[in-house]
């Protein structure tokens, strides 16, 4: 069978597949992004209780396996009486994980906002909460969209890791494909393909455009 | 822990004639065991131009922080226009102030720093805008007559939708100047302006820094090593030293024949690096 032969047999699984990754992905981009925001700004919070909320967050999405962290909400969290489908348990773990990993990018951005800007803000009387939006964060913004470039691909190649919940994203096709017709090299070679192909002319062009878009706001592209 | 400081001896208010705007009472400001601020005693006039001169670590700075509410101090109070800064009444009594309460007063003040600190993501025009619109709430219209007006005022107004990145030192640290004078403050804290500065430029921002003092009725503190500059510009000069005020006097007293031997050396040492 030739890979053109394959192609046209199995095109509407792995399709399918693609599109369950792309999805599952980009509502857990979304949630990271929330997550990692939260987290990150209750890290600086001057109360103590609130950094601790987000300190246990993050130490724990970052300091254990995603695959036990989705066996934990797909297979233990229904034993407490809380059940979800495969799809939503998915981009729950993945969110949850690579949320905390981005709450430390937030954290760290947000710190590296020149002190000065700071004092300035102050000095024009703008409140805590004004001077975060309009004056910190639009710069830490900045600051960390290079390593947010790496943490989507980072969770675009993680997001493989639901269909040992049996989520059909576009590797549990593949193993399917391979099961059932034992062409492994075209079966995974072709998710490979796609994978790539997600990561290198979708997340990274667009994360590029983000740049140089935030780069002609300061004025600098 | 250090003790807690008697603060009844302060009064809640400055009342009767010739309040001045600002007031230092017994200030100390103390990082951890380096003492910054020792028990500075300083009043500043409505309307007043004073500058502080003195070496590096002297406490110059310090006194605009701590005034723009940027350092807490440690012990004494800080008075502007006639009520408490650092700290306000409760059932007649001195206590620290909130954060609300330092809010209420702040708005009297207004700073420019030795880098600018323009916010880099606007424009000149919306740096000026920003403490009018988001902190004032006044209709942008309105805000974005004002800051033009004031951009005019320093000279930079054809530049008024450039980016901070785009603009030389002299025309950033004039944008700073419109933005804090945006805010309508009473009192203006100018803290090494134009220490940040290259030679060539320094003229423009001290020949704004002139026009506040002949055209608006503001009262200025200015921290500066231009030594010309602060002769001819000054009501008062301060020579601070080790946190204290060594010797004050109108500037051609205190240029022409100050009385402190610190204060002879500082010059002399000044003027012959220059």
């Amino acid at each position: 069978m030739s890979y053109f032969e394959f192609l046209v047999a199995h095109g509407d699984l792995l399709l399918s597949g693609t599109l369950v990754t792309a999805m599952l992905a980009a509502v857990s981009i979304a949630l990271a992004i929330v997550l990692a925001l939260t987290a990150g700004l209750m890290r600086l919070a001057p109360a103590g209780p609130v950094r601790w909320v987000a300190t246990v967050y993050i130490e724990f999405f970052r300091g254990t396996s995603l695959l036990v962290q989705l066996y934990w909400i797909f297979f233990v969290l229904p034993l407490f009486g809380l059940s979800l489908d495969k799809f939503t348990a998915g981009f729950i773990g993945v969110g949850m994980n690579l949320g905390a990993y981005g709450a430390e990018l937030v954290r760290g951005a947000i710190l590296s906002v020149p002190k000065g800007q700071w004092e300035a803000a102050l000095a024009i009387n703008m409140s805590p909460l004004t001077r975060m939006r309009r004056i910190i964060l639009p710069q830490a913004l900045v600051i960390m969209l290079p390593p947010w470039g790496n943490l989507l691909i980072e969770l675009l190649k993680g997001t493989a890791l639901v269909s040992l919940i049996s989520v059909a994203d576009l590797t549990f096709q593949a193993k399917q494909i391979n099961a059932t017709t034992f062409m492994s090299a075209k079966a995974f070679g072709t998710a490979l393909i796609i994978y790539y192909v997600m990561a290198r002319f979708i997340i990274t062009p667009l994360m590029r455009w983000l740049e140089r878009s935030m780069a002609r706001k300061l004025g600098r592209a | 822990m250090e003790q807690a400081e008697d603060l009844s001896q302060y009064p809640l208010e400055l009342t009767g004639k010739n309040v001045p705007m600002v007031r230092f009472k017994k200030v100390a400001k103390r990082y951890g065991s380096l003492t910054v601020l020792e028990h500075l005693d300083l009043d500043v006039a409505e309307g007043e131009m004073v500058t502080i001169i003195g070496p590096s670590g002297s406490g110059k700075t310090t006194v605009l922080r701590t005034l723009m509410t940027l350092e807490r101090i440690n012990e004494g109070v800080i008075y502007v226009d006639g009520k408490p800064l650092t700290h306000m009444e409760k059932d007649g009594k001195l206590v620290p102030a909130s954060q609300k309460y330092l809010r209420a007063m702040r708005s009297k003040i207004g700073m420019c720093f030795q880098h600018f600190n323009l916010f880099p993501h606007m424009t000149a025009l919306e740096n000026c805008m920003e403490g009018p619109v988001h902190v004032l709430g006044i209709p942008r219209k309105q805000a974005r007559e004002r800051s033009e007006e004031l951009l005019e005022m320093v000279g930079m107004a054809d530049k008024r939708d450039q980016h901070p990145s785009r603009l030389s030192g002299g025309q950033q640290q004039r944008v700073a100047i419109a933005r804090a004078l945006a805010m309508r403050p009473k009192v203006m804290l100018f803290d090494e302006v134009t220490s940040a500065l290259d030679p060539e430029v320094i003229g423009e921002v001290t020949n704004v820094i002139r026009r506040l003092v002949s055209d608006y009725n503001l009262t200025m503190l200015m921290v500066t090593h231009q030594m010309g500059f602060a002769r001819d510009i000054s009501d008062r000069v301060c020579f601070f030293y080790r946190g204290r005020i060594e010797e004050q006097a109108p500037p051609s007293e205190l240029f022409g024949d100050p009385k402190s031997d610190r204060t002879r050396q500082f010059l002399s040492a000044v003027k012959e690096a220059v």
